[in-house]
């Protein structure tokens, strides 16, 4: 295969259609346009089906609809259109269905600003929609992570049968960055049964999430919660850099942003400093014992976000008052720099 | 090495194109490439730039904060990039457009009329390649030949405009030994 | 000397950040001398749409408020229930009223709520970029019909004034344009009818105004005026749909 140089927002979609998946739905919206604008012109060639929504109320239970049928789909939006997808991700999670969501997060709350932000930590962990429910969620820290991470994430929602995000920002979305698409076949041996192909020599197949009986729903809640188990035993993915004993700092940071403070952290150590780097690949499910234990080797603790302060609570909790954790962060779609944050951990280091 | 190199200018000078060959041939030059371009709504009608770095290692920030190399195609961009960049680093200022240079004396500044060379030349909107052709002999990491050829394929579908473009490359190149000021 | 032309007080003195040549300007300027000339600015709240116009409240000088996108309708709906002695317009663009907002206009009309829409069909999403709308045109290329919009799979243009004139709640429903002065004249009477209405407490009214996006159907301003004058009005009638005189 070959190296070639693609814009994030292309990447994904590449990947996407590469991984097999011929059904995309979405509504336009800054700063991920460009996927829709690609795989307009691109499923048609590999006999494929693109809608433009109405919204994204509309793309996201197209999504659903195509899921139900037992086919590969996905989505794609920003901060404010995947707020609004909520109920149906909360129902396509409910009715334990695969399909891929990006995340492609701008600056809010409200209309907020279209530029880069990680202020959505908390909606793809924690809130993304109602009732007792989690989707995986993948945080590509470039432009050929995030092709793989597409790939493997149709496959996790398979495996899973759970919707998983994949959770970005505007400068994934729009930056260059060499890529190679890797040799990919679908898993064999997936287990379709749920889907509704047509009551052909079998019982009708219901996909649902309505259980008024409450044993029934909370039957469903735990066999959720089983899958949510296992992903965290099998599924956690985190990236450690320069993480030796008696670091001065350690950081725990994610996506765009763990780049940005890799530049930071190699200057400082080129001086003599020490400052490691744990970089969660999965948000959920969160490395939380390989935080504990590098942060373990460190004499201090930061988390840094382009947000007012999300992950930092789950990297609180998976320290569990063994340091105290620091945090810095910029919002609003102000990204920090690797000046700024030299500085931020020199005052740390001090 | 590690080039960390900001190209910035109007919205329609070629900024972002003359940026995308550089990352195009430094990839194919098996250089570690990013090419990460401002967005927003100062877009519309306003300034555009991008970070290009090229490094013989992943290159781990993408976002700029203290370039080693600025292309500044218009004054708003000097005055915004050059108190940015690291000493020594390598200015190149489209004195066409520019009629300042930077007062920093820790840096190497180099001015070329790419404006009015490209006009000389054939057509002004070829402007960003003559800058390109001193960013080439600046930094001169890639082989002229590799950053010649994707300049080949980044006019391939407007085949007529391809030789005007390499020449004013070339121009830009070879040019900058005269131009060179306090270098 | 005669006073030939002042700026209403409605409108700020402040440059707009609209592509030359476009046309929410002039619909901004009409609106504003309305306010003016029924004397009701002071009692008037907008509600801006999430699209180009995203800023009118930087250049008109009423209060207003920021609706998500397509939602104008319902803030506009709450406010003039919670404050009938308010005058509530809404401002919208063809996405955001006839794509992701078309359940909130159309059920704000048949409850026939007391407001006031300034709908702008230029037939695009001017604010991402160019993508297709409900209301483009058949054949026009947009970066998400790039081959030209193909009515086999996304159906014709919306007409959402005549779907929501076939409802039997009373309401005045008009199209009218903005692209030679004639018509301009026209749209402004009809804008001030439209507010009117609401003064008289009569019933919902919506002009749809025929705009421009230079910048996105890739024209120039005096290519898009004709454009409009050749081959939007093709596509959509101009007229008054329906008015509560009927009724
Ligand atoms: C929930 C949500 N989805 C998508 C968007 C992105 N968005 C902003 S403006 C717009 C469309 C604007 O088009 P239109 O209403 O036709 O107005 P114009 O810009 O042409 O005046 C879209 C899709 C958003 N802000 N919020
Ligand atoms: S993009 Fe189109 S609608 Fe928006 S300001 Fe420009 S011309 Fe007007």
């Amino acid at each position: 295969m070959t190296k070639v140089l693609m814009k994030g927002n292309e990447a994904l979609g590449e990947a996407a259609i590469r991984a097999n998946c011929r059904n995309y739905f979405a509504y336009p919206i800054t700063p991920q346009t460009e996927i829709a604008e690609y795989m307009v012109r691109r499923l048609p060639e590999v006999g494929g089906h693109f809608v433009q929504a109405e919204s994204e109320l509309g793309a996201v239970n197209m999504v659903y609809g195509a899921a139900a049928v037992g086919e590969r789909v996905f989505t794609s939006s920003s901060s404010p259109g995947v707020a609004l997808m909520s109920e149906a991700i909360s129902y396509l999670a409910g009715s334990q269905l695969p399909a891929v969501l990006i995340n492609i997060v701008r600056g809010g709350p409200g209309l907020g600003g279209i530029l880069p932000a990680q202020s959505d930590y908390f909606m793809a962990t924690k809130a993304g929609g109602h009732g007792d429910f989690r989707l995986l969620v993948l945080a590509p820290a470039g432009v050929q992570e995030a092709a793989d991470l597409v790939m493997d994430a149709f496959d996790l929602a398979d495996k899973y049968r759970n919707p998983v995000m994949i959770i970005g920002d505007g400068m994934i979305g729009q930056m260059m960055e060499p890529v190679e698409f890797r040799e990919y076949n679908t898993p064999e041996g997936i287990d379709r049964s749920y889907a509704n192909t047509g009551a052909k020599d079998r019982p009708p197949t219901i996909v649902k999430s309505l259980f008024l009986d409450p044993q029934q729903l909370e039957n469903n809640n735990l066999e959720l919660l089983a899958k949510y188990r296992l992903m965290e035993q099998h599924e956690i993915r985190f990236e450690e850099y320069a993480v030796t004993d008696k670091m001065d700092v350690l950081v725990v940071s994610y996506g765009m942003m763990a780049r940005i403070c890799k530049t930071a952290i190699d200057e400082l150590n080129q001086e003599g400093h020490r400052v490691g780097i744990v970089r969660p690949i999965t948000l959920f499910p969160f490395p939380s014992s390989a935080i504990y234990k590098a942060a373990a080797r460190a004499r201090k603790v930061i988390a840094i976000e382009m947000s007012t302060g999300q992950m930092v609570e789950d990297v609180r909790l998976a320290v569990r008052g063994r340091r105290a954790v620091q945090f810095y962060g910029r919002t609003g779609g102000i990204v920090p720099t690797p000046a700024e944050i030299r500085q931020q951990l020199l005052k740390l280091i001090k | 090495m590690l080039i960390q190199s900001v190209f910035a200018g109007f919205g329609g000078q070629g900024i972002l194109r003359a940026g995308q060959i550089i990352a195009y041939a430094g990839m194919a030059g098996n250089l570690y490439v990013s090419w990460l371009p401002s967005y927003g709504p100062e877009m519309r009608g306003g300034t555009a730039n991008v970070a290009v770095v090229l490094a013989d290692e992943p290159v781990a920030s993408p976002v700029v904060s203290t370039p080693s190399v600025v292309i500044a195609m218009n004054r708003p961009s000097l005055e915004k990039f050059a108190p940015m960049m690291q000493t020594g680093g390598k200015l190149i200022i489209n004195s066409s457009l520019i009629d300042i240079v930077s007062e920093r004396d820790d840096l190497i500044q180099y001015q070329i009329r790419a404006n009015d060379i490209a006009q000389e030349l054939g057509n002004p909107r070829a402007a960003n390649m003559v800058i390109l052709g001193v960013f080439q002999a600046v930094t001169g990491i890639i082989p002229d030949e590799t950053v010649e050829e994707h300049i080949r394929q980044s006019f391939a579908a407007k085949p007529q405009f391809i030789e005007l473009n390499i020449a004013c490359f070339r121009h830009g190149k070879n040019s900058i030994s005269q131009s060179g000021i306090n270098a | 000397m005669e006073l030939a032309f002042k700026i209403s007080t409605a409108m700020k003195d402040v440059p707009t950040h609209y592509c030359p040549g476009c046309t929410h300007g002039v619909v901004h300027r009409m609106v504003a001398e309305v306010l003016e000339e029924l004397n009701i600015r002071e009692r008037t709240v907008g509600v801006a749409p999430v699209g180009c116009a995203v800023l009118i409240y930087n250049y008109l000088n009423n209060d207003f408020m920021e609706a998500p996108h397509g939602r104008a309708p319902a803030l506009a709906t709450g406010a003039k229930r919670a404050r009938p002695d308010l005058i509530l317009y809404t401002y919208q663009g063809d996405g955001d009223l006839a794509s992701i907002g078309f359940n909130e206009i159309f059920h704000a009309a048949n409850r026939g709520e007391k407001i006031t829409v300034i709908f702008i069909n230029n037939g695009i999403y001017g604010m991402t970029g160019g993508q297709m709308a409900p209301t483009t045109l058949p054949e026009q290329v947009t970066t998400t019909s790039p081959d030209g919009r193909d009515v086999s799979q996304t159906g014709f243009p919306v007409a959402v004034s005549e779907a929501l004139a076939t409802q039997a709640t009373p309401g005045f429903i008009v199209r009218c344009s903005v692209h030679d002065g004639l018509h301009q004249i026209q749209t402004k009477k009809l804008i001030r009818r439209a507010f009117q209405n609401q003064v008289d407490n009569r019933c919902f009214s919506l002009v749809e105004i025929l705009s421009t996006c230079p910048t996105n159907w890739g024209l120039t301003p005096q290519q898009s005026l004709e454009h409009i004058r050749d081959n939007t009005l093709q596509h959509y009638k101009l007229g008054i749909l329906k008015s509560p005189e009927e009724v």
